[in-house]
This record gives structure tokens, sequence and C-alpha cells, in this order.
């Protein structure tokens, strides 16, 4: 089963390759990464999207939680949450194409951030579905290229991941 | 406030802690510490000969002491060098700062001489490692490194200190911090009083109970805990390869050991059981065979101060995280306070079966004769010339397993071999780390001789250092147990496993300064012990040529359950 798991480590040099080391020297999968500095600038939030059956995904956050440099983690899988993903991609957009593209991009509530007269930058949020839907929306050979954030998440209501 | 350097300050920092030995060996990355070291007198630093000793040493130490041994080494190859000694420290949670010399900061990156990026190469096989990035931290990097290393389920911690952080000419306020705090570590301090009282009603009801009790409870300092619960209980105990000492081996309630090379009893006992109680043990591949297979029949409560290990491996049906011995104290108050105690007539059904399980198969092999030694019969000689007190360290392989079966380690800490990773070269220079230490002990290594030759070299260091311990060969003249694996498994094709052109090994440790003794005849095998333990003041070789034909058993079949087991070349349950 698919999870996502919120960390809280310190931001500190090496922090993060053991994180990622920890997943290769044991077997474990990861699908997306995130990370970045929070608010409080000593730490670092750090959203894994993983998979695996209960028993590699009760390990997964020991083991995670075992690393000194982590402060604290949460599984956002097992309860209500939100997650969110930004992608940016190239769309050819020339003559008869363009409009039908900017009729997508509205449909999809996505931006285009840049553009030329053959490509359109289009800048789009949401669950990793709604990206691909809007991928596969697009004609085939029109999309250019492809960035994708990874997935960041978040508690829905009370919960929280804090200090 | 004083005003010391990097280097001083690392010299001050480990006189301070209490360190009494380093073990190390120099290099230009790490000569400004040198200095440091030469011009001060509290911490004797050991020069080995090859830096994966060092770290052997060190541990060897901590394992005997219960504290964190110290390791220092110059970068790039020096470093390198301590990787197996790491890892070996890792797999059996041994607490351990090893302090490695780095190139330059702004040196670092551009492939300098000497340089490898040791944080990175270290990482997976440590508890945690550090780098030094500004000279002032260094007392307080250095706090954080023993407090992890000790703390918890402990471990090893490497240290990564670039030479510009020891220069002689700058110099930072020192202060010994007396304690530090991380916000992201916190090693639990008490198991969870609920679980525990949950965990004692299953002991008390229990019909047919098993203590299985790892390293952790050496690790853990619960040896007297255990030995009181298994007492009060009545229960029986089986200890791991780790954890022997951790109850008496001669005690009553004793099975042995259990697992792979474990007793007949003590593996079937595990089998039948309705309860264990798993006290700072891991469940790890060579106990439990075949995972789907164990245990059939019982609940499982598990002690263990890391939480990563419960349902690891094997489901859990009451985990306590906690420290050992405060768990099994508080269990053992509840069971004062309880009016049930356990059921004693169940346990005496069990015990009448425990006992018909003894006489099975009793730790029974043929016997030796003038001309074939059985390599049984030497550790049963050493046990007898060393009145079985004798701290014993081993290398891997079937010495290891005859040492861990017919040596009864009585105490905790006395048994020192390398349980989880199985470094072969391990033996010796663990054995030096606790003659140095404990210089009025009896320090035996029991090895092999493809294991010996992995560290032989230290030989040197014992003369240096005067290190009057004991060397006891199993010499079968070739890799025991990759041989018993082949003639099980791969019809007695030998691939590799076969020593030639042995070294003369009495001329050898004579060249070294040392005693060497040779053992080819039965009649010979208990006045040359007596001998070699007599010369109390020399380091002495003992070379026994045993039976190369001789298997390990029982050894339990793989992927079985835990009393599925060969007993003999011929019989199996």
């Amino acid at each position: 089963m698919r999870r996502i798991i919120s960390v809280l480590l310190e931001n500190e040099p090496g922090a993060l390759s053991r994180v990622v080391g920890l997943f290769s020297q044991r077997n474990y999968n990861i699908e997306t990464l995130t990370v970045a500095p929070t608010d409080d600038h000593s730490l670092s939030r750090l959203t894994v999207t993983t998979t695996g059956s209960d028993k590699v995904i009760e390990q997964i956050t020991k083991q995670l939680n075992k690393l000194v440099e982590v402060v604290k983690l949460v599984d956002l899988t097992e309860g209500a949450h939100i997650e969110r993903e930004l992608m940016l991609v190239k769309v050819k957009a020339a003559g008869s194409q363009r409009a039908e593209i900017k009729r997508q991009v509205d449909i999809f509530r996505g931006q285009i951030v840049d553009v030329t007269s053959t490509v359109y930058t289009v800048q789009l949020v949401g669950n990793s579905h709604k990206l691909d839907a809007f991928v596969a929306s697009i004609t085939e050979g029109g999309v250019l290229e492809v960035v994708r954030s990874g997935i960041s998440g978040i508690a829905r209501g009370e919960k929280m991941l804090s200090l | 406030m004083e005003l010391l350097s990097g280097a001083d300050m690392i010299a001050r920092f480990l006189g301070d802690e209490g360190v009494e030995y380093i073990y190390g060996y120099p290099g230009g990355a790490v000569l400004h510490i040198y200095d440091a070291l030469f011009r001060q007198d509290k911490v004797e630093h050991i020069l080995v000969r090859h830096e994966q000793a060092a770290v052997h040493m060190a541990d060897g130490y901590a394992r005997a002491a219960g504290k964190a041994g110290v390791v220092l080494v110059t970068s790039g190859p020096g470093a390198t060098n301590t990787v197996t000694g790491i890892a070996t420290a890792f797999m059996d949670s041994i607490p351990m700062v090893i302090l490695c010399g780095q190139v330059p900061s702004n040196l670092i990156g551009e492939d300098a001489f000497q340089e490898t990026d040791m944080m990175g190469v270290s990482r997976p096989v440590v508890k945690h490692n550090m780098a030094v990035r500004h000279a002032s931290e260094i007392p307080e990097v250095l706090k954080k490194a023993f407090y992890i290393a000790e703390s918890g389920r402990p471990g090893p911690v490497v240290v990564d200190i670039p030479k510009d952080m020891t220069a002689p000419n700058e110099r930072f306020e020192y202060v010994h911090p007396k304690k530090v705090k991380l916000r992201s570590y916190t090693p639990p301090v008490r198991g969870h009083s609920g679980q525990i009282k949950k965990a004692v009603e299953m002991l008390l009801s229990a019909k047919r109970p098993v203590i299985y009790a790892g390293g952790g409870v050496i690790l853990g300092g619960a040896a007297s805990q255990l030995t009181e619960l298994v007492e009060r209980l009545n229960f029986p105990v089986t200890n791991t390869l780790m954890g022997l000492g951790g109850y008496p081996g001669t005690g009553k309630h004793s099975v042995g050991m259990l697992g792979m090379h474990g007793s007949y009893e003590a593996n079937q006992v595990m089998h039948h059981s309705d309860l264990v109680l798993a006290v700072g043990a891991r469940f790890d591949d060579r106990i439990t065979n075949g995972t789907d297979k164990f245990c059939p029949g019982a609940r499982i409560i598990h002690i263990d101060i890391d939480p990563a290990n419960i349902a690891k491996t094997v489901k859990v049906d009451v985990p306590i995280v906690g420290p050992v011995d405060s768990v099994l104290d508080d269990m053992l108050e509840l069971i004062s306070a309880s009016e049930q105690g356990a059921d004693v007539s169940a346990l005496e059904d069990w015990w009448s079966k425990i006992e018909s399980w003894r006489t099975v198969h009793g730790g029974r092999y043929e016997p030796s004769t003038q001309d074939n030694i059985k390599p049984q019969n030497v550790i049963e000689a050493l046990y007898k010339a060393t009145k079985g007190d004798a701290y014993v360290t081993s290398d891997v392989g079937q010495h290891q397993m005859f040492a861990a079966q017919y040596y009864k380690f009585d105490k905790p800490n006395r048994w020192i071999n390398s349980g989880g990773l199985g470094t072969m070269g391990f033996g010796l220079p663990a054995a030096m780390g606790i003659k140095l230490s404990f210089p009025d002990e009896e320090v035996v290594c029991v090895t092999g001789e493809g294991s010996i030759q992995m560290n032989i070299q230290e030989l040197s260091t014992c003369k240096q250092y005067d290190l009057p311990l004991k060397v006891v060969i199993l010499n079968n003249q070739s890799l025991g147990m990759v041989k018993q694996w082949q003639d099980m498994n791969y019809e007695s094709r030998h691939a590799q496993s076969y020593m030639k052109s042995l070294p003369d090994f009495t001329k050898l440790v004579e060249s070294y300064g040392h005693v060497g003794l040779t053992v080819n005849k039965l009649d010979e095998l208990d006045s040359t012990m007596e001998k070699a333990f007599a010369m109390k003041d020399r380091l002495v070789f003992i070379n026994v040529y045993v039976d190369p034909a001789e298997h390990v058993y029982p050894m339990q079949i793989a992927r079985g359950s835990m009393n599925d087991m060969w007993l003999s070349k011929t019989e199996r349950t």
C-alpha cells in the first residue's frame, strides 16, 4: 500500500543522505521525496512516499525514527490528509493547438506560466492522479518535458507535526 | 578559562572523560592530535599494526568493560581500514568512538592525498557519525559522540576531524561538557507499566514457558535481574550466542544456547513452548530458522530497548520497549506483589519433558583417540585449565561454535565474539583490548588457523605492550565451517576451503618473541594447557591439531522449524 511519511529532521549537512541511504540499505522503495527547510530554519521537513506491506511500513517508520537527526515523523496516510504535487510541463502549442491546450489547462485549473510561439509552459498543482490525468489528456506527442516536485503532505484539521 | 588548540582539546577531553587507552595508528591528517597525545600522560595510546585491529581492540575492551572503546586513525586508508571493525561493533551494538582524521577542510572534495569520504563510507555501519566543522565545537561534538555511543542501544560513532580543526596555533576556550541534550535523540528509560503488567500475568499463567535471553542482557547489565527472574519463576532459560553468561551456563535452569548450533534441548523447548519471553534478543535468522514455523504454539513477549527490533522478523504479542534491567526490575516487583505464583504443577510436567530432552543429545561427540583429537575436547580441556573463569574471545567458524557450546560461561561480559557480522580476525585483537584493561584476568583467544592469519600481525603489538594472553588454535588445516557446509550441501566438493602452506606457527610466534606450543597427541593436551597457563607473564600460542573431518552439531535444517536438526552426520530429528 502507498504511504506518505512526513519527517521533521535537523537541518544539518548529511541528514538527508542518512534518510535516503536508509531506504537503499534496507531495500525499501522511495517513490517520491521532497525536502525543504521549515519556518524554523533549524528543521527540514521531508515528505517521502513509499509502498510496502504493513510490516515493511512499520519498519520504515521505526528505522527512520532511530536516525539521530530525525526529530519526529508521522505516517500521513493513517489519517485524513491533504497531498499536493507541483508539475511544470512544456506542451507543444502551435496554431490551432493553442486554444485547445488553453482549454485543457483551464479545466485542470492550471496556469500557463510561460509562452513562446510554439510552446506553452503549464503549471499544475494537485494530487498525483490529477497531474497524471492532465498529461494523459494531451494528444500524443504533445508533451515535450515534464518536471514534478514529488508529493508534499499535511494532516487535515488540528493534527500537526511540530516540536 | 583555558585556551587550547583543537588537538589539545581532543587529548584533554579524552582524559577528562576517563578514557585510559586509545588504540590507533598515526598518519598525516592526525599528526597534530598525536603530538597533543605525546604531550600529556592521562591517556595512553596503543599502536597497532593494522587499523582494523585497533577497532577490534576497542571492541574487546568495550564488551568486557561495558564502556565505549576509543580509536584514532588517519584519513583515507587509515579510516577505510576501520570499516570492518566498525561494522562488527555495529552489528553487535557495541559502544565505540572512532576518531578519523580528514584532509584539511579547504581540500575536501578535491580528491586530495589520502582523502576518503568517511562520513559516506561509514554511514551504513554506524549508530551515528559527525564531522567537526569548527574547532571550538570539539568538546561538544566528542561529548555527543560518547553519549550516543553508550546510551540506548549502544553502537559505534565516527567523528571525522579535518586536519585544520586541530591546528596548533588556533586556540579556543575549553570546558569539559558535563552532559549533552539532543532534541532528536531520547533513548527510552522505562518500559510501559501496562505492558509489563500484562506480560507478568502471562508469565504466571504459562504452562510451557521459556526465557530467550540475548546480548541485550549483557549490554544492559541485567544478568543479575535475569538470573533472579529465572530462579524465582523456575523457568528454563536459553541464551543466544551473544547472550552467553547472561544466566550462568552451569545453572540448573539453563538449557544452553539456542539456534542454528544450539543445543537439542534449547531448540525443543523453544519449539514446544506456549510462552516465549525474549529479553534483549532480536530473533535473527540464526535463531529462528524458518520464521513461518517458529514456535507455533507460543505467545511472545519481547523486551528490547530498540523498538525497531520488535516485530522485525517475528510477530510479537506483547512488546515492551525499554532498558532490560529496569523492565526486569519492574517485572520482579510485580511478581513479588502478586498473590498468584507460577503454575507449579504445569512447570513440573514441563521440566520432566525438558530433562528427557537433555538426555537425547547432551552435547555428545565421538571421543578423541590418541592421534585424532576432537575440537570439542580441546575446549573442555581449556575450560578445565582456566576453571571456567577466563575471558574467552573467538574468531568465526567451527571453533567459535565449539567454544560457545563447550565453555560454560557463568558470568556476563566474558564471552567475546563477533556474533552478528561474523568477522574472522576479531579474536586476537579483541583479546588484546581485554588483557590490557584487565591484566590480572586470564584472557584466551580461541581461534582457527584460518581466522588467526587475518590479524596475526598483532602478535607484534602484543610484544610491544607485553600482553600475556593465551591463543588456542583448533588447527584442522581447513576452513572448517565452510568445509562442513560443502560436505552437507555440495557433495563434499571442498572449493577453496583447504589451507595449503600453513606457516610453522611455533616458529612464527617465536619470531614475534612469544612462546609457541604444539599438541599432536591426546595425552599432551591437558599437560600442554597446564604448562601454557602456568606461564603467567608470557603470551603462549597453543597450536592443537584437531580432527579435520569433525562437524558442529546439532545443526538446524535450513528453513525448518526450531527443532528440525541434524544431531550428527547421520542422525536427524
